[in-house]
């Protein structure tokens, strides 16, 4: 380095600088600078050339003022001029300036990078030092851009000094990191492989840097590393101390570079090469066996080399995970460790350890250390230490001393910190769970848990106690027991009432035969709690008496009472108002029978992974937490507490889901029972206001016949398919109509909504619309189970004749429908004349595997395109004289099948389309009606009679319309109505 | 109310503090002087919500006094009191500077507990205060169980600011009244805002209680007595009335008698004090007219010239004139040619500064400056902040003139003549800027 010459003191710049430091206040420092910065200006733009020395010390102090935080907008040509400058100092203080104060100017960018490369091409090493750490400190894209091809090959090159090798590697990698498309090692791989074997240990440092980046990227292209790192190291751990000399710190030869060289092994599998490999095993007992030496030194830096280099050689053992002798020894080195004085070494031995203990090879030896390590849980003074070894202690953990480490884990939560409290909570809720051999000790424990740290319990662990209560018959008669006996504390946490709610209204039954605790000590018991909770526990509560009235009947009226107080049905939350209302009228209006049905016993909760788990990954990794987590989360949560608070609700809601809300199904769906068992409809015991009984119709052996002419298709949505083809319902689909489609079809004549089809799979709703010649019809499928349907197809065709009577659009449908979900379709009809049969709609679909397919008739008929007509009774004899012809009228006379009550006799008419006319039939117990039919080809008039016989409860219906086969078929399609 | 005030230097060590109430933790002082002292942008606002609590300063000298409280306080009411409380330590020891408060640390501890109660504000007269918090040892301050009696009643009785039986020899009265002209004008002479802010400041040396009764040339008391008044001729009235915009009182005087008769009548506290404040933006006196002429030559040279011209009776005179012309933040050299005065470019400030003595009325006197520029990277155009200027003069640039100013004492024998009265009238110039 060139000789300090002599006035590099720069003694303007010290008393700038002490100046600056003596001002009292911010505004002195303002002003102070500003006179600096008039006086570098003036200096800057004197005519006078200055000279190298004033150049640098201005530069120098624009370089202070900027880093106080003001702006500098000038001086960067001063600081360029520098860098052409013969002495070091100059140059380096222009470089820092330029590397600090990167000026985005282009001509400036230019001349700099002009100077950079002839510094670099200069044979002076210093000269191309300050360059390459130019190039680095700025790191630009645009620095990478002029140089990434020039640096590999200082790199590289012969004859290149050690001291520019190794600012040229560091260069490189910062390059690399920046932009990493520009740097293109190709070529030089090898060559900086080889630089491993380098003789100058500095240059081998700065290179491993680069290499183990790079190899991160492409580890193939650096395989080659791995036999000279092995080499390497094994010739600096069995270097004597004084060898390396300069590289000897503190008695521990080369320590960073061992350290990288450990890091770089890390990078890749074991070697596979025997004697490579065994080499390095050979290194890494020799690292281990030095441990044991006693210190050289003791001074603090000399044990903290050394315990560098182990600990990096302990976590490739681990990363290699295959030498059973090693992990063995390493996990016995970390176990010294664990009672070291030095709390930093406590603390990485026990975080070696937790990956130590994931181990095959070394999980019995971790194990032995557990006094230690929960030792260390209870004594150790530093919150982040403590942490590790709960962490350690979750992580030894298995079937065998599950029992004492989630006992001591529960005894150190009385008093473990604040920060830490909620992550043991899960750990020991995971812990119990997984390594539960009774779940009496399971349910103990958790109980315990809530007692203990009740704050930190998150919802996910008692909904997940009492997914397993509900799941194990064994232990639902202990577990109700416990709750009932934790209930009796004084002063309870809130989780602790969730789960006494949850877990005896479910099985309070079971434990209901002891008088100590008879269902209504129970009850007393619960509601005790009640005034001290919040709203969604009350709401749990309110659900939870719901249940003992089934449970209890005797208590009944107890429970009433407390429902119908003013407290509950009177609540300012709407929830409990609603809840406390709905529950008094089911207990009071519904039987035993709907009561159990309604109430019955939750069924058991799919097994899936526990949301716990999923909890702790997202304590633990705070940067992962995935959205599905997140979802998973909610929808546990949503499921257990609409499941168990509305388990009543939704079997009502799923048996007349009329309405086709999608939130109603949903709740009904979810916890509706597995499609393949039996379906206990408990919706048969209440009134399905949408089955009217009626006789089958035989005639649907009719539909079935297939359609042997295929008349022009008017169909506008299959152009492509040819004329001869006959209609894919047919061709592809051997299934028939349901044979109820023909009643589903009537239930539909004097109706628009309802539900079409219900079977355990499926429900499909029906809202339709009509005006004039056209019609809508919107279909809702809901999927009734919890697994999804697949290749969801839906095709509509109009068989026969239909299609030229009838132009039907269907929209396409969603092909995947989500368990529990409700698709939507729509459906455009148009008629074009009069028709009388109806279309046919197709539905495909994958349930689990197996092919679901069904046809229905779509409930479209003659009469929904009615347009009412009011007539006079002068004029509407008049016209029904004048449809005299015989075909024009058809008559049917007909039994009743339903009561013959005059208001829904009126209200089926009216549904049907046509105008109801008062006072026309001389006979006031006579129906006369009149319409007319639109199509699109023509009009038809129809007026029709019903008389109906009271004493022989029989009907007489009279149709007449212009045309024909309207009346035959109207008086088909009326006769089943009534 | 108020929950605590701390008093800091410019270091943001803290010199006094006095938490009034227990909504302020301790945390709440270094909160202020992290957000607000050690800010890294400069905070200008005087209020700062810091956590839920506010922070109320004003800043004297080097010194912050800062009001803290949780509650939702009347800011105004804040600010006044530390107004208040900067007077009453300026009439206590001075200049509020950190040695004295350092040296006069229990006396402020001693005012803090009288004027301020549990945060709410209590009597804070300079006068008043005085009379049983002094600053001589505990050995003067042996008072009688009458004088203690007396400052009670006297403090909380209604005529809370001035005590009885106070006897002077010469009674003599002190009035000036102060004003600052601001104003903002274009380049090419047009006012953009001119506004005056004045002070009546008075110190009355009067024996007894006497009753003083001011009168001042405001516009709508002359009018009502030009329609009302029998002798006054318009023409003999020539001496102009005032549009006064807004005004206060110092407690003294009697609003509601302000409100009926619009008259200023009081009894005035002993010694100084500032009777009332007022502000007026019509018909103002500009006492200077600053004519600026900027030429950029090139890209490195600006040529500047101004005139001054001072617009008053030729038989006055101007004093501290100061005229600051900033330049540009490239500024290399400057070269500066001023036919009065001196002229000097102060680097540190950015700015050439002209300072004149003195300078009678209807004069005029001109600088003219060349600014040499060094060229910048930046393309950033050079802001062209206004010219500023300071001066002082003998009149009241409002306009306002005192008409009378009577005293009233009937239990002691003295008259309204037998009192010495001054007057004295000082313009000064607050932000008076033309833009260039």
């Amino acid at each position: 380095m060139p000789a300090v010459s002599k006035g590099d003191g720069m003694r303007g710049l010290a008393v700038f600088i002490s100046d600056i430091r003596n001002c009292k206040s911010k505004e002195a420092e303002i002003k102070r600078i500003n006179k600096e910065l008039a006086n570098i200006r003036s200096k800057f733009k004197g005519d006078k050339a200055l000279d190298g020395y004033s150049k640098k010390k201005y530069v120098c102090k624009l370089l202070f003022i900027f880093l106080l935080g003001h702006d500098i907008d000038f001086g960067h040509m001063e600081a360029v001029n520098l860098l052409s400058s013969n002495k070091y100092t100059e140059k380096q203080i222009g470089y820092l300036f330029i590397s600090v104060l990167v000026n985005s100017n282009s001509e400036l960018i230019r001349l700099i990078n002009n100077a950079i490369k002839n510094d670099l091409s200069s044979r002076n090493p210093t000269f191309m030092c300050l360059a390459l750490h130019c190039i680095a400190n700025v790191g630009s894209r645009e620095m990478a851009e002029a140089f990434a091809g020039e640096i590999p090959r200082i790199l590289v090159a012969g004859d290149t000094m050690d001291s520019v090798k190794q600012s040229a590697a560091l260069c490189l990698l910062r390059l690399y990191k920046t932009s990493p498309d520009l740097v293109l090692m190709g070529e030089w791989t090898s060559r900086v492989v080889h630089l491993l074997n380098d003789q100058h240990m500095g240059v081998v440092t700065a290179a491993i840097s680069l290499i183990t980046c790079l190899s991160q990227k492409n580890p193939d292209e650096f395989k080659t590393c791995v036999s000279l790192a092995v080499s390497r190291l094994s010739r600096i751990v069995s270097s004597a101390s004084t060898d390396l000399q300069d590289y000897t710190y503190y008695f521990v030869p080369a320590p960073w570079l061992s350290c990288k060289l450990l890091r770089l092994l890390q990078c890749y599998p074991p070697p596979e090469d025997g004697a490579v490999k065994g080499r390095l095993v050979e290194c890494l007992e020799t690292i281990l066996n030095k441990a044991q030496e006693p210190p050289k030194s003791k001074k603090v830096q000399h044990s903290n080399a050394k315990n560098a280099i182990l600990f990096e050689a302990i976590s490739l053992i681990i990363h290699y995970d295959s030498e059973p002798n090693l992990l063995v020894r390493a996990c016995n080195q970390l176990g010294q460790f664990l009672q070291h004085r030095e709390t930093n070494l406590r603390y990485l031995a026990l975080e070696s350890m937790c990956t130590l203990a994931s181990s095959e090879f070394s999980h019995e030896a971790v194990k032995t250390h557990i006094e230690t390590v929960i030792n260390a849980l209870k004594t150790e003074r530093d919150v982040s230490v403590r942490q590790r070894a709960a962490d350690l202690l979750y992580a030894m953990c298995d079937r065998s001393n599950a029992k004492q480490i989630v006992a001591e884990m529960l005894s150190y939560l009385e008093t473990a910190d604040y920060s830490i409290r909620e992550e043991m909570v899960l750990k020991v809720a995971i812990l119990a769970e997984k390594y539960a051999v009774d779940y009496s000790w399971y349910v103990d424990t958790i109980l315990n848990l809530i007692r203990i740290a009740g704050d930190y319990v998150s919802e996910e662990v008692w909904y997940r106690v009492i997914q397993i209560v509900i799941n194990r018959d064994d232990v639902q008669g202990y577990a109700a027991k416990t709750v009932f006996e934790a209930l009796q504390a004084p002063a309870c946490h809130e989780n602790m009432v969730k789960v006494g709610g949850y877990i005896l209204g479910e099985f309070g039954n079971l434990i209901a035969g002891d008088p100590r605790s008879s269902p209504l000590v129970q009850f007393n018991l619960l509601h005790s709690k009640f005034h001290l909770c919040s709203v969604p526990t009350r709401a749990l509560l309110l659900s939870a008496y719901i249940k003992f009235i089934n449970l209890f009947p005797e208590t009944k009226s107890t429970i009433q009472e407390v429902l119908r107080s003013d407290s509950q049905i009177r609540n300012s939350d709407v929830e409990l108002q609603q809840r406390a209302v709905e529950y008094l009228k089911l207990s009071s209006i519904a039987s035993t029978d709907v009561l159990a049905t309604v109430l019955e016993e939750m069924p058991p909760f799919p097994e899936r992974e526990s949301s716990i788990l999923a909890k702790l990954k997202k304590k633990k990794g705070p940067g992962a937490v995935s959205v599905n987590e997140l979802e998973e989360g909610k929808r546990e949560g949503g499921e257990l507490n609409g499941g168990g608070e509305r388990g009543d609700n939704s079997a009502i809601a799923a048996s007349n889901a009329s309405t086709p809300s999608p939130s109603a199904d949903l709740l009904g769906l979810r916890t509706g029972p597995p499609v393949t068992a039996a379906a206990p409809s408990a919706g048969s015991l209440l009134v399905d206001v949408f089955s009217e009984a009626g006789v089958n119709d035989d005639g649907f052996l009719r539909d079935l016949e297939p359609p042997t002419e295929s008349s022009d298709s008017l169909l506008a949505e299959g152009p492509g398919d040819s004329d001869s083809a006959p209609p894919s319902v047919v061709s592809e689909d051997p299934a028939t109509p349901l044979p109820e489609s023909n009643e589903l079809l009537n239930k539909f004549v004097c109706k628009n909504n309802g539900v079409l089809f219900e079977n355990q799979l499926l429900q499909i709703g029906i809202k339709s619309e009509y005006r004039q010649n056209l019609g809508r019809m919107y279909l809702f499928y809901g999927n009734k189970t919890s697994v999804q349907f697949i290749t969801f197809t839906t095709t509509v065709t109009c068989p026969g004749e239909l299609q030229s009577q009838l132009n039907v659009q269907a929209k396409p449908v969603e092909p995947l429908i989500e368990g529990g979900a409700q698709v939507q379709q729509v459906i455009n009809i148009e008629c074009l004349t009069d028709f009388s049969d109806a279309p046919l709609l197709n539905i495909k679909f994958r349930y689990g595997g197996a092919l679901q397919n069904l046809t229905l008739k779509l409930p479209v008929t003659i009469n929904k395109f009615f347009q009412p007509t009011e007539m006079a009774s002068h004029d509407f004899f008049q016209r029904w004289k004048q449809l005299s012809l015989p075909q024009q009228e058809a008559q049917k006379i007909f039994k009743a099948n339903h009561a013959m009550d005059t208001e829904v006799l009126k209200a089926k008419l009216l549904g049907l389309g046509m105008a109801l006319l008062e006072n026309v039939d001389p006979n006031p117990e006579n129906f006369v009606c009149a319409g007319v039919i639109q199509t699109k080809a023509q009009q038809v008039g129809s007026l029709l009679r019903l008389e109906p016989n009271a004493q022989a409860q029989m009907y007489r219906l009279t149709v007449r319309s212009s045309k024909d086969t309207v009346s035959k078929r109207l008086c088909e399609l009326l006769a089943e109505q009534f | 109310m108020i929950g605590g005030l701390f008093i800091y230097n410019h270091k943001g060590e803290v010199l006094i503090s006095r938490v009034y109430r227990d909504d302020i933790g301790r945390n709440a002082v270094d909160a202020f002087r992290v957000n607000v002292i050690h800010a890294r942008q400069q905070v200008r606002s005087p209020v700062t919500n810091i956590a839920r609590t506010s922070f109320f300063h004003v800043k004297r000298s080097n010194i912050w006094l800062a009001a803290v409280t949780k509650q939702n306080v009347n800011a105004a009411m804040v600010f006044e009191f530390l107004y208040k409380m900067c007077d009453v330590m300026t009439a206590y020891f001075g200049k509020i500077s950190e040695e004295n408060i350092k040296n006069n640390f229990v006396l402020i501890y001693e005012l803090l507990d009288e004027i301020l109660d549990f945060g709410y504000p209590q009597n804070s007269e300079t006068g008043a205060l005085k009379t049983f918090i002094t600053q001589q040892g505990i050995k003067g301050q042996h008072q009688t169980k009458e004088e203690q009696s007396q400052i009670t009643s006297q403090v909380t009785g209604q005529i809370g600011w001035r005590r009885e039986g106070i006897k002077y020899r010469r009674n003599e009265l002190f009035l000036d009244v102060l004003e600052s002209v601001n104003l903002l004008m274009s380049p090419q002479g047009q006012v953009l805002s001119a506004h005056v802010s004045g002070r009546v400041v008075m110190k009355s040396y009067l024996s007894g209680m006497p009753e003083c009764k001011f009168g001042m040339n405001d516009k709508i008391v002359i009018d009502k007595q030009g329609k009302g008044g029998t002798t006054d001729e318009p023409g003999k009235s020539g001496k102009q009335s005032i549009a006064i915009d807004d005004c206060t009182f110092h407690q003294c005087v009697r609003l509601s008698k302000f409100d009926s008769e619009r008259s200023i009548s009081f009894i005035p506290p002993d010694g100084e004090y500032e009777l009332m404040r007022y502000r007026t933006t019509k018909d103002i006196i500009l006492p200077f007219r600053v004519i600026p002429l900027v030429r950029e030559v090139g890209r490195t040279k600006l040529e500047v010239k101004v005139v001054i011209k001072s617009n008053f009776k030729p038989s006055l005179l101007a004093q501290k004139i100061e005229v600051r012309i900033p330049t540009p933040l490239n500024t290399s050299g400057v070269q500066v040619i001023c036919m009065k005065g001196k002229a000097k470019y102060k680097a540190s400030e950015n700015a050439i500064v002209w300072k004149i003595k003195r300078m009678a009325g209807m004069k005029e006197s001109q600088i003219s400056a060349e600014i040499e520029l060094l060229p910048t990277n930046d393309k950033k155009k050079w802001a062209r902040p206004p010219i500023s200027m300071k001066f002082q003069v003998p009149f009241a640039p409002s306009g306002l003139k005192v008409r009378y100013l009577k005293v009233f004492e009937s239990k002691l024998n003295y008259s309204d003549h037998d009192v010495i009265k001054w007057v004295r009238y000082i313009g000064r110039s607050g932000i008076y800027e033309t833009r260039c």
